[in-house]
């Protein structure tokens, strides 16, 4: 829901990065208002997921220019977790496998450094679990998933659904979701969609990175990017994704270059 | 992977400082002398001089072993200080007022309060300092259900019949190298001996201190259980910081009878040198329990975080039919750590069972080598086994070997072998971040979660320590 005069969430302004020396992100330029869904589309290797993981500050990613602000902080002078308590939320392409440590312990831990970077008191074992089970109606899972291990032998879209989870427990102000599409099967994307759609509000906003229109048809966004060579060079609104499901991406690149040289 | 994971890895030992106390330490160096001196000074019994000069003379024509996967320069064995007593002890030991209170307060600072208003519910204790014991508490409370709770020293005066039947049955004054040494030097340690038919009404606890930087510390732990008993023992170790290395060459026997049981603990934490690898303990330890009876059974629980070198296999020789031998253990190795251990179960008995559990964690430069041996004998008719080594390293630099050495002479056997090896990688620790968990909560998330299995074999008192040791080696600060 476009509103111009609604809180700057996020506000990238020339973002450069590289990755082991090669420059990936070459000047990106976003801005995200609350209440805001964006996608960010674009062919394998524009620097979409790089986008994501430099806004959570992965260690393998360094900035060389440009700024970050989340709600007018500099974010890039915060520790990952530090960014994420500040309420970025980055839902993984690949969500990681951590055996032996219980998703019910994970998720408490989480929430519980929420709270405390928040100056609230942590809560205990009990009232999480009366909060965590609340929350699995959203994503359509059994209570089950909180005894195992961290997405250890979780199908794939068992996986991308604990994402969601964690989304819906750590009430995110900028959720950024990577290919969270990526490999699920028609059921599992509208329930994933499903979760998003009521999660996201006019006090919050959603970066939605995929590849496919598909899941545009479940999450409307208010705005859609195209990446390309590591920054954005056109943005539209729903539509676009439409044009780009039709006609691929050849004749917006075109349209840039075109522009570039004129 | 970066600094920052190793960072993690590395805290300040808090256990380093030293006590201000005057010894009565007899020169350095061991000779028949030096045996003969220690063997006077405590009074002993004629047999156990003998049995002493027994194991020296043993000692004397053996080598020390070089097959453990550890490198350290050769031990220097006429440098070190055989004995080593704080001066102010009471020649008996008869109530704590005795005790000097220098001593009460090097144990309430490492959290062992000794004294009667404060000592810990339900666990009795047996403090040692350097070379000799310095208290036991419950010891009366212990007495009226016919437990025997005392220093091997005590036990020695006062019930040298139980010692002469038992002490070197389970491993022999030339089983090896440093399990002779031990025997020709061994200054103190503990006696159980639970009667016929009775549970021990509190957990019983040893807590191993050296403070001496020029002693070893040479400590002999003997537990009897007679049938149809059962005892849980925990045994804890520190030692202050020093740049020289101490040795620490313990015997540890246990034996147990028809349908007893005997759970023995350890959380290890000896100093274990700075990062660069100066200083910190050698502890070469020998731990064997034998289940004699049928149907008796011995667990080993082990968490080992400190000693600059750890050589140590707790083992169990299932002689009883029906018998069970179980060895859960966590090896925690960083810096310049070097750990070789792990656990030999003997079986000779009809049905006899065994469990394996070892997690082996390294981090920085550390080496950390689990080495196994499951051997089924002839007679061994229905034996089973189960071994579980998993490993986790921490960071690129680290390293961790596992070598299972299984012997099978009876066909009726079956032995299951399974080993994993796992790796905490920057992309975990960033996905915790990315939920808000500092690099410092996920890593002991993480190491938590590995050991799951053996802290819950620890007796309650100690699972909190564990998981709080554990967690403590992995506190710092992010680089």
């Amino acid at each position: 829901m476009i509103n111009d005069n609604s809180e700057i969430i996020l506000s990238v302004r020339d973002l450069r990065a590289t990755v082991d020396g090669t420059e990936i992100l070459k000047g990106l330029n976003l801005e995200v208002r609350a209440g805001e869904i964006h996608a960010i589309m674009g062919l394998n290797g524009s620097g979409k997921s790089t986008f994501s993981k430099v806004l959570a500050g992965h260690p393998d990613y360094e900035v060389t220019a440009g700024e970050i602000q989340f709600k007018g902080q500099d974010v890039l002078e915060l520790d990952p977790h530090d960014r994420a308590t500040a309420g970025i939320f980055l839902a993984f392409q690949y969500p990681l496998e951590i055996p032996g440590v219980s998703n019910r312990d994970f998720l408490r831990v989480a929430f519980n450094a929420h709270r405390k970077a928040r100056g609230e008191e942590e809560i205990d074992v009990f009232d999480f679990d009366d909060l965590i089970e609340e929350k699995l109606d959203l994503v359509k899972m059994d209570v089950s998933f909180l005894d195992r291990s961290v997405n250890e032998g979780f199908s794939g879209g068992e996986k991308k659904r604990n994402e969601i989870l964690q989304m819906a427990l750590l009430e995110p102000a900028l959720s950024i979701l990577d290919e969270t599409d990526s490999g699920l099967d028609i059921d599992a994307l509208k329930t994933v969609a499903g979760g998003v759609n009521q999660l996201a509000n006019a006090d919050n906003a959603v970066v939605l990175i995929t590849h496919y229109q598909r899941l545009l048809d479940y999450i409307v966004p208010d705005f859609v990017h195209v990446m390309a060579d590591g920054r954005i060079i056109t943005t539209g609104g729903k539509d676009l994704a439409k044009q780009l499901e039709s006609r691929g991406y050849e004749w917006v690149l075109e349209e840039f270059r075109a522009g570039v040289t004129a | 992977m970066s600094a920052s994971v190793q960072t993690l890895v590395s805290q300040p030992y808090k256990y380093g400082f030293t006590t201000d106390i005057e010894a009565d330490a007899i020169p350095r160096g061991l000779s028949e002398d030096v045996v003969r001196m220690i063997s006077a000074k405590k009074n002993e019994p004629a047999f156990m001089l003998e049995y002493r000069l027994k194991a020296y003379r043993k000692w004397l024509t053996m080598k020390e072993p070089a097959w453990p996967n550890v490198k350290y320069p050769p031990i220097d064995y006429q440098n070190i200080v055989y004995y080593s007593a704080p001066k102010t002890q009471p020649k008996k030991l008869g109530s704590l007022d005795e005790v000097d209170p220098t001593l009460l307060e090097t144990f309430e600072k490492l959290g062992i309060p000794l004294s009667e208003q404060k000592r810990l519910a339900n666990v009795a204790v047996d403090a040692i300092f350097d070379s000799v014991s310095v208290a036991t508490t419950f010891k009366e409370k212990l007495a009226e259900s016919g437990v025997i709770f005392c220093s091997i020293s005590e036990a020695l005066q006062e019930h040298p019949d139980l010692i002469e039947k038992y002490l070197g049955t389970v491993i022999p004054v030339g089983d090896n190298y440093f399990a002779a040494l031990n025997s020709a030097v061994f200054s103190d340690g503990s006696f159980v001996y639970i009667p016929k038919d009775t549970q021990c009404p509190m957990d019983l606890s040893t807590y191993f201190r050296i403070n001496n930087g020029d002693s070893g510390q040479f400590e002999r732990t003997l537990i009897v259980a007679e049938a149809g008993s059962s005892v849980t023992y925990l045994e804890g170790c520190t030692a202050p910081m020093y740049d020289s290395n101490q040795l620490h060459a313990a015997i540890v026997e246990l034996v147990a009878m028809d349908d007893a049981s005997i759970n023995y603990s350890t959380v290890q934490n000896w100093y274990a040198g700075d990062e660069n690898g100066k200083g910190g303990i050698y502890n070469f330890v020998t731990k064997r329990g034998l289940c004699a009876g049928k149907n008796s059974k011995i667990s080993w629980t082990q968490v080992e975080t400190g000693s600059a070198i750890t050589w140590k296999y707790p083992s169990c020789v299932l002689v009883g039919d029906n018998s069970v031998g179980e060895f859960y253990s966590v090896a925690l190795t960083n810096n310049m750590q070097q750990a070789d251990t792990g656990t030999k179960m003997v079986h000779v008995g009809k049905n006899t069972r065994s469990t394996i559990i070892s997690k082996g964690i390294s981090a920085a430069n550390s080496k950390n080598s689990y080495r196994g041996l499951v051997k089924i004998g002839p007679k061994a008719t229905g034996a089973r086994n189960y071994s579980q080594c998993d490993s986790m390293l921490i960071g690129d630099t680290s390293s961790a070997n596992t070598f299972p050495y299984i012997q099978v002479q009876n066909s009726t056997a079956q032995v299951e072998h399974e080993a994993s090896t796992s790796k905490i990688g920057e992309d975990q620790l960033f996905y915790f971040a990315q939920r808000g968990i500092s690099p410092e909560d996920a890593v002991s998330m993480i190491i938590s979660g590995f050991c799951r299995d053996v802290f819950n074999k620890l007796p309650m008192e100690f699972a909190a320590e564990a998981d709080k040791l554990l967690a403590l080696k992995l506190e710092n600060s992010v680089g």
